[in-house]
């Protein structure tokens, strides 16, 4: 092997980390729509927990991620001042069938429920406080 | 949900997790870029081995023993000042032993004589620390739940 395969490759490896890095940065935590997983409803008993009476803000956590507390902390807050909006946190280690079934792949991933419990906004990622008074908005509408 | 299959990848430490300046991981992640440069302009399985210890040191003691950990504390913070929060040092630790795992490989290869294994797992390495220092994004805690999904067999699916 040529003097030159290693720093070539660690070129390479620069240039594509910094492309995945800027790409990442730009679409990590955007709340978008439902997705393939466009038909999924959680409910009480998925949840373990009450479904809120005009939404409800769910969060997957593990223990190794780095962001969850942050998040955490804001869907906690919103929820505390929207009137009838709760926040429930799934540990996604001990959820792996709620993983599967809403098909989360990383932590933080944040799922808005109208208030029948249905998808209507995720995000994969850290969300903003905006994008999630907008999302919000949106499951509530009438 | 108790699951009965043996778990592959060490349960988190129990509550009360050891809380640590998140700017401390992300300075050890710049000088681990420079390090994993290094090794691959020069093809040291040696300094490699080296990373290895010192990614040993934070996933196992804990990033207090992280010797990049000891420089940021006695160097860098001073002239920092105080951090505006604390981090569970459990995703930073967990990603350590990421790293570990391709440095170890990584040297084997270059001391064994086996460039490409050398150099490909420096790569990875490299991707990782670079990531982590340049975008504050933990490439090793990400894959965390995606290798827990993939480890544990479905229960109750058709």
């Amino acid at each position: 092997m040529s003097g030159w395969t290693g720093p070539a490759v660690a070129a390479l490896a620069l240039a594509a980390a910094t492309a995945f890095g800027l790409l990442r940065a730009r679409r990590d935590g955007r709340l978008r729509g439902a997705g393939r997983g466009g038909a999924l409803r959680l409910t009480t008993a998925d949840l373990g927990a009450a479904l809120g009476e005009r939404a409800t803000l769910v969060q997957f956590s593990t223990s190794f991620c780095a962001v969850c507390p942050g998040t955490r902390r804001l869907l906690a807050d919103v929820a505390a001042t929207a009137p009838g909006v709760r926040f429930v946190e799934i540990d996604a280690e001990d959820r792996l069938d709620l993983v599967r079934r809403a098909d989360v792949m990383r932590t933080p991933t944040v799922l808005v429920l109208d208030r029948t419990g249905r998808l209507v906004r995720r995000a994969a990622g850290a969300p903003t406080r905006a994008d999630v008074a907008a999302a919000l908005e949106l499951a509530t509408a009438p | 949900m108790p699951d009965p299959t043996p778990d592959p990848i060490p349960a988190p430490a129990p509550a009360a997790p050891t809380r640590i300046d998140p700017r401390g991981p992300r300075f050890g992640a710049a000088v681990t870029t420079v390090v994993l440069l290094a090794v691959l302009a020069t093809g040291s399985g040696v300094l490699l081995a080296a990373q290895a210890a010192v990614f040993a040191a934070g996933a196992v003691g804990g990033l207090r023993f992280s010797p990049y950990g000891w420089v940021f504390r006695h160097l860098v913070r001073p002239r920092l000042g105080p951090p505006q929060e604390l981090e569970d040092e459990r995703p930073p630790r967990f990603a350590q032993a990421v790293g570990l795992g391709f440095a170890v490989i990584g040297a084997a290869g270059y001391l064994s004589g086996t460039g490409w294994l050398g150099i490909a797992a420096s790569a990875a390495a490299l991707v990782a620390a670079f990531l982590n220092a340049a975008f504050g994004y933990c490439l090793g805690c990400e894959l965390y739940l995606f290798a827990v999904r993939t480890a544990r067999p479905r229960a109750g699916r058709p």
